[in-house]
């Protein structure tokens, strides 16, 4: 790994948010579109339910935020590889002496700038208006923040590598990739709830750990240390699984002669 | 018959191969390019030119057969290969919403080049480009955007350089300056070029030695000149002609008579 190359194709990604301001506000417009929303549903509970519940239901808000930081990071990833892809850029990339784990680590830090970004504006906009301060999480909010980067970095690696395989065909699974998984990991309710047959799957993917954790850490301040075992013990595991996957398919364009099509696209 | 060159070797194909769906786009190619010299390959659309610059490059796995660059194994030692070569082609772009010199400033930082602004600079003038650095690259005009990207190309002072096309879609004027800027930079700087090109023109004043394909098969290798001569044509066009419909350099009737 040479982190010269890392931080060169890192300032190539700097380059175009300062060239294009919309992609900023791209950045931030969907993430305080989805917040309001929540944020009106979440008053509107309160206002209409008993002041126990109405206080706890404050949840969403909190599931609202770490499930954009999710979502970011897969979005730092596969939308990073796709601006290579749009421009014509990728084979100027792959001919240069770049690694395949150089140009996936300056992803992973793009993915990681873009959630600080989105992280920063979702939390003062709560925190004002809707009373929600993301930091009463306390210090359980850095491995809840760092086990859904995992997490997002690992589905990036995936969507891109379907992309690789597949061209600009699969080009909706940047987007819609990370939405397979919300449903079953119980983002904006509890485990205990969901369908008993859903709930062994939901307990095999990390972000179910963190979103539980979170529910526990904001009734009851604590929350069970064996959930961030698991999830990190996951995290390792689909890491692993997902840049296997990344390597394994980059290859097989090059047998099959397919990254060439990406310079005519 | 030519003396050996006995400068270094540094690209060669051994017996290359690639299929594609059981069509041999590249069969059993094989050619060295020695430091210096500036090789032409040439052959009509689908003879195997790009095929062949995709596995030279690392893009494209070959089917079998080996490649080496500086006495490697490109397969094992990419990378390091990588560092001291680079390519353009007319069909790739830099990304078309960065300024110019932001585009080299990140490839200029890829390749590690000491003082990347001096160097970008010093480029920039040598191929008439310096008022460039501030333009949009996706608004430069075909002539410029061949310009900043042979600026990419020679970057990393590149031993080993690989040109697809570069004179494509240029006017004459253009095209002439760049087959004159390539050769001067070449010349001064000792590199090895694989040059493709349709343009006979540019091969005739760029190449020194030209190979040319014909269904993945090489037909003829030798200088222009040598080909023009061993061939029934009058010129280098008429060769390419007559080898992208028939496959041969000669008609028929003067095989016989061909030494």
């Amino acid at each position: 790994m040479n982190f010269r190359i890392i931080s060169a194709l890192v300032l190539r990604y700097l380059f175009l948010y300062t060239r294009s301001p919309m992609r900023l506000v791209e950045l931030v417009f969907w993430p305080v579109v989805d917040l309001v929303v929540w944020g009106n549903v979440t008053v509107f509970i309160q206002r209409n339910t008993n002041p126990a519940f109405g206080n706890e239901i404050l949840f969403l808000l909190g599931a609202m935020i770490l499930w954009d930081i999710m979502f970011r990071a897969q979005q730092g990833v596969a939308i990073s590889f796709l601006e290579d892809v749009w421009t014509r850029n990728l084979l100027n990339v792959f001919v240069a002496p770049v690694r395949a784990t150089e140009y996936v680590s300056a992803t992973f830090i793009v993915g990681m700038l873009r959630i600080t970004v989105t992280a920063v504006v979702l939390s003062l906009i709560s925190w004002f208006g809707y009373s929600f301060n993301i930091f009463q999480l306390q210090w359980w909010l850095i491995p809840f923040f760092l086990n859904l980067m995992l997490f997002g970095w690992s589905l990036g690696m995936i969507s891109t590598a379907l992309i690789l395989r597949w061209g600009q065909a699969a080009e909706s699974l940047a987007w819609a990739i990370p939405f397979f998984f919300q449903p079953v990991v119980a983002v904006f309710y509890p485990v205990q709830d969901m369908p008993a047959w859903s709930q062994p799957i939901a307990w095999c993917f990390p972000p179910t750990y963190i979103f539980e954790g979170m529910r526990d850490v904001m009734k009851t301040g604590s929350m069970n240390w064996n959930y961030l075992g698991y999830a990190a013990a996951l995290n390792i595991l689909f890491m692993a699984l997902a840049g296997w996957l990344f390597l394994w398919i980059l290859n097989l364009t090059r047998k099959r002669g397919l990254l060439t099509k990406f310079a005519t696209q | 018959m030519p003396a050996p060159d006995d400068r270094e070797i540094i690209l060669e194909a051994r017996d290359l191969t690639r299929e594609f769906d059981g069509v041999k786009a590249l069969d059993r190619f094989s050619f060295q390019l020695h430091r210096g010299e500036v090789l032409g390959l040439l052959g009509a659309n689908g003879a195997g030119k790009t095929t062949a610059m995709n596995c030279l490059l690392g893009l494209t796995l070959p089917t079998s057969g080996d490649l080496f660059a500086f006495g490697l194994p490109l397969h094992q030692h990419r990378i390091a290969i990588l560092q001291r070569a680079n390519f353009s082609s007319a069909y790739t772009a830099l990304p078309g919403n960065l300024l110019v010199g932001q585009n080299l400033l990140v490839f200029a930082k890829i390749y590690g080049v000491r003082d990347p602004k001096k160097k970008i600079a010093e480029l920039m003038e040598l191929l008439e480009i310096s008022h460039l650095a501030k333009r949009v690259t996706g608004q430069l005009s075909a002539g410029e955007s061949t310009r900043v990207n042979l600026v990419k190309a020679f970057l990393n002072d590149p031993e080993l350089l690989m040109l697809d096309e570069p004179t494509a879609s240029l006017d004459p004027d253009i095209a002439d300056k760049v087959r004159k800027v390539v050769r001067k930079v070449q010349r001064e700087r000792n590199i090895g070029i694989l040059y493709t090109s349709h343009n006979m023109r540019d091969i005739e004043e760029v190449c020194d030695r030209v190979i040319f394909l014909h269904k993945g098969k090489i037909v003829c290798e030798g200088t222009p000149t040598d080909i023009v001569a061993q061939s029934s044509s009058t010129n280098l066009e008429d060769v390419f002609i007559k080898i992208a419909r028939d496959g041969e350099i000669i008609d028929e009737p003067q095989k016989d008579k061909a030494p």
